[in-house]
């Protein structure tokens, strides 16, 4: 066997990794604005789903996710606020760069949640605010899991709740896709008489909203990724959350933002 | 272009008679996994064959210059580049898809079928063979993996490539659709029924215990 010295080792290694990583330079840089429009697009869609505008096998292109868009306003609010953030408008927001509120502080099961963040006002043909697509993101058993929350404009009812991110055990915990789940959550209560969070996923079934208008079903074999969608809804609905906004400017105001 | 005895062996041995998966039982982790649904199936096949092909032809030319001792971190090397180019490459053009493999396309890496080409075949022989080769390995795998693709995806939601076949109850038709065809388990009972047929009718690949 031919003998190499430890020079020629390391110089292989080093030209091998230089090659390899040039050609992954060129490829990243090459498409990632395709990826961005792509992961743009499929947020849109997400917020489409969640508010019904598109049913769960249907795929809009991107003309038609941009006519329905046209009867959505963007506002970039601040959590910590509950205000439209300053200096920055949902044109110009950058969603990757925005600040971000530390994991310690948010308490147990939650990671690390964005300071600011996009909410969606869904407007009827004659221009009224309908409801408001408010973004989660929480803890799953796996992973973390990014979403949407459909609320009405009464700041209580919930009209719609979709991941359009997360690593859950497909056919356990990945069953938060599944559209039959995700049509329980229409007409639940976010919040009881006296303004706190009620809403709760239970552990086996929770009947019809107008009986059980605070819990839905628990997902069969998926106890921690169930237990982390409560989760999620009660940090998203608090004050440490959007409940701010919630409080001032859709159940007080009901006129929008 | 004319190929060879030796190049057909190359390509076409590992289809039925050394299939990756039925005779070397390399790469049975991803058969599983992305095969519930034949759409997802596809894609997975083109990627690993594609990722054999080239990776083994890349190890195949650097071969007569790689030090021994290290010559499997620079194999997972070239195969780790290659596979985080199909993944960027899938998440620009095929998004919907890619999301569903997830994980799957970053595990192309630890495919035992890619590293064991590269590894087995492509360290001892020139450069178009070894590509062939990994090929042939790659559409071995697709192979198998589209078999239990259409039947999973039949039997368990009673679609095929997201077309209804059998139109199931849920939807008001006739069709029970069977669950355990969603579940990791069946693909295990169907690759073992697929390795049942391959080896009564070739029983040269019988183990004799």
């Amino acid at each position: 066997m031919q003998q190499f010295s430890m020079r020629y080792i390391f110089g292989f290694c080093a030209l091998i990794c230089l090659v390899c990583s040039l050609m992954i330079s060129v490829v990243t840089v090459a498409l990632r604005e395709k990826q961005e429009i792509n992961r743009h697009l499929d947020k849109q869609v997400a917020v489409l789903r969640t508010a019904w505008l598109v049913s769960p096998d249907e795929k809009p292109s991107p003309e038609q996710v941009a006519e329905l868009f046209k009867n959505i306003r963007v506002h970039v609010i601040d959590i910590t606020t509950g205000e439209p953030a300053e200096g920055v408008t949902p044109e110009t927001f950058d969603d990757a760069k925005a600040p971000t509120i530390p994991v310690t502080e948010n308490g147990p099961g939650m990671p690390e949640v964005p300071k600011l963040v996009r909410i969606y006002e869904i407007l009827d043909e004659q221009g009224k605010t309908k409801e408001f697509i408010l973004p989660i993101v929480g803890k799953g058993l796996w992973s973390t899991m990014r979403g949407f929350l459909a609320l009405d404009a009464d700041g209580n009812t919930i009209q719609g709740l979709s991941f359009y991110e997360h690593g859950e055990t497909p056919g356990l915990g990945g069953e938060v896709d599944n559209p039959r789940w995700k049509e329980l959550w229409k007409g639940r209560k976010a919040y009881d008489s006296n303004g706190n969070v009620a809403i709760k996923v239970r552990k086996g079934p929770a009947g019809p909203p107008d009986q059980n208008p605070y819990e839905v079903d628990g997902l069969s074999g998926a106890t921690l990724t169930s237990r982390g969608v409560t989760n999620t809804l009660q940090f998203w609905l608090a004050d440490q959350g959007l409940g701010k906004f919630i409080e001032k400017h859709i159940r007080n105001a009901g006129k929008g933002v | 272009m004319a190929l060879g005895k030796k190049e057909r062996l190359a390509l076409l041995d590992p289809l039925v008679n050394n299939n990756p998966i039925t005779l070397q039982m390399l790469g049975i982790c991803s058969a599983l996994a992305v095969t519930t649904r034949l759409s997802t199936a596809i894609v997975m096949s083109i990627a690993v064959t594609l990722v054999t092909g080239f990776s083994s032809m890349a190890v195949s030319l650097v071969r007569n210059y790689t030090p021994p001792s290290i010559r499997i971190i620079v194999q997972l090397s070239i195969i780790a580049s290659l596979v985080i180019i199909t993944d960027q490459i899938l998440r620009a053009f095929l998004f919907d898809i890619s999301k569903q493999l997830s994980v799957y396309v970053g595990l192309i890496i630890t495919n035992c079928i890619v590293m064991g080409r590269a590894e087995g075949y492509a360290m001892q022989n020139p450069p178009l063979l070894s590509f062939l080769d990994g090929i042939g390995n790659g559409a071995g795998y697709s192979l198998i993996l589209l078999t239990v693709g259409v039947i999973r995806e039949l039997f368990g939601s009673g679609r095929l490539l997201g077309f209804t076949v059998l139109k199931s109850v849920n939807e008001g038709g006739w069709y029970e659709p069977n669950g355990l065809m969603l579940l990791a388990p069946s693909a295990f009972f169907l690759i073992a029924g697929i390795i049942f047929i391959v080896r009564l009718t070739h029983p040269e690949q019988q183990e004799h215990a």
